[in-house]
């Protein structure tokens, strides 16, 4: 629904977005995919597996929870939707095994998101 | 008369990484800065409480950055408090859960619940609610993610900020050249001075992932009210590199800045104290907020160090009786 807003324009609320005055929002199951955060980052990390130890430093030091370590595989594998772009597990590799890439070399780097937030 | 069994949860010490619980309750997908220090202290304290967790979140980063338009990554039980009054929430929800416990009418395990409070909801302006939270005997862990200023309103000056810090309250300038002239409070030694039903208080910082889960876990197991410290550098406030979070909480150990210890009891037991400390000014050097600060005052901080680093060398030369050993 549009709104006026004297001097503005308008801005578009879409109407899923709309909720009245202490609303109940759902609570996230594993990631909360209405803030997705991959258009924050500028370097991304990428990762040689012949390196890799698999000692989860990587996993423990990430704010975002962006390494995720499946045990069926044996391999540790990156969320790119919520990675921020912070480096944190790069500086913590203590193998070396991380190395960080400018985001604009990659094919799906920096998406623009459908919704602004 | 018979203690009634409210079925508090029980937790074991982790061993590894590996062991730790896979289960994310601090979901990814928040508006916290890149680095953030409080974010990563926040999934581990949440990795290790687990699901069965009520969260109460005085004002400040984790409440502001986290849960707004519509989207928060909490994905167990998570309440907002002012920023006055998180031991007062925690207190009512503790209390109103042991009644529904005795009369039947909550029969599942009993919730661990948790304030996370920044360093203002904890020493500063929260400070009442939390004294008086320790001094009723409520189980209720306390939590304070320290990154020493209110970070969330543009970096202001709180209690624990470090002498001759700059922040928006305290800009160095030519009447006063080291920015903050006052001294930090120590928030674990005001809590374990002046509340007797406290038995256990921890200090740790997000560096050392293991032992702060397991320090969370160890205090979820008493039956009263413990107090936690945290160090979480903030990559904003502090203004160094955002990958340097981590490395920047691992320095304030070395250089003694921060100590790393748990409390149980009357007995202290220290962990991480180097063998020989390296100076501030290898902490401080990192730091935007300190590179203002002339030699003098990074002699004067150096000595407030050391005074601190000497009670700790003092309470870790008490010798722990060991069992003798038989050839």
């Amino acid at each position: 629904m549009a709104k006026e807003l004297p001097g503005y324009g308008t801005i578009n609320v879409p109407k899923d977005r709309e909720v009245p005055f202490g609303a109940v929002t759902p609570a996230p199951v594993c990631t909360q995919d209405l803030f997705q955060t991959s258009n924050w980052r500028m370097k991304r990390p990428v990762k040689e597996d012949e390196k890799c130890t698999r000692c989860l430093v990587c996993y423990m030091s990430c704010p975002d929870a962006c390494w995720e370590y499946k045990e069926a595989e044996d391999e540790m594998y990156w969320i790119a939707n919520f990675c921020k772009g912070c480096q944190i597990c790069i500086q913590e590799c203590p193998t070396g095994a991380l190395t960080a890439a400018p985001e604009l070399d990659f094919p799906d780097g920096v998406v623009r998101l459908e919704k602004p937030f | 008369m018979q203690a009634f069994d409210y079925k508090f949860q029980k937790f074991e010490p982790l061993k590894s990484f590996k062991k730790a619980p896979e289960l994310e309750v601090y979901v990814p997908g928040h508006r916290t800065c890149a680095g953030c220090g409080p974010a990563l202290n926040y999934r581990l304290v949440a990795k290790a409480a687990g699901k069965e967790t009520i969260f109460i979140g005085p004002t400040g980063c984790m409440y502001v950055a986290n849960s707004s338009y519509l989207c928060t990554p909490y994905a167990c039980s998570w309440i907002h408090a002012q920023i006055t009054n998180g031991g007062a929430v925690a207190s009512g929800i503790e209390a109103a859960f042991k009644v529904l416990a005795r009369k039947g009418k909550h029969t599942g395990a009993f919730p661990n619940v948790i304030v996370m409070a920044g360093d203002g909801g904890t020493v500063d302006i929260g400070l009442q609610a939390m004294s008086a939270m320790m001094y009723r005997n409520h189980k209720v862990l306390f939590l304070c993610y320290d990154n020493e200023s209110y970070a969330n309103t543009g970096i202001q000056t709180s209690p624990t900020t470090p002498y001759g810090a700059a922040t928006t309250f305290t800009p160095p300038g030519k009447e006063i050249p080291e920015g903050k002239v006052l001294f930090p409070k120590d928030p674990p030694q005001l809590v374990i001075g002046g509340h007797p039903a406290v038995k256990y208080v921890a200090t740790t910082t997000v560096a050392h992932p293991l032992d702060l889960m397991n320090k969370v876990r160890k205090a979820l197991t008493y039956e009263g009210p413990t107090f936690l410290h945290m160090l979480a550098p903030c990559p904003k406030g502090w203004l160094f590199d955002e990958k340097l979070t981590r490395e920047m909480a691992r320095l304030a150990v070395e250089t003694g800045m921060w100590s790393m210890y748990e409390w149980e009891d009357g007995v202290y037991k220290y962990t991480n104290v180097p063998k020989k400390y390296k100076p501030v000014s290898e902490y401080m050097k990192h730091q935007g907020r300190f590179a203002h600060l002339k030699p003098e005052h990074i002699a004067k901080m150096q000595a407030f160090i050391d005074e601190r680093v000497k009670a700790v060398k003092e309470r870790v030369a008490i010798p722990i009786p060991t069992p003798k050993q038989t050839a």
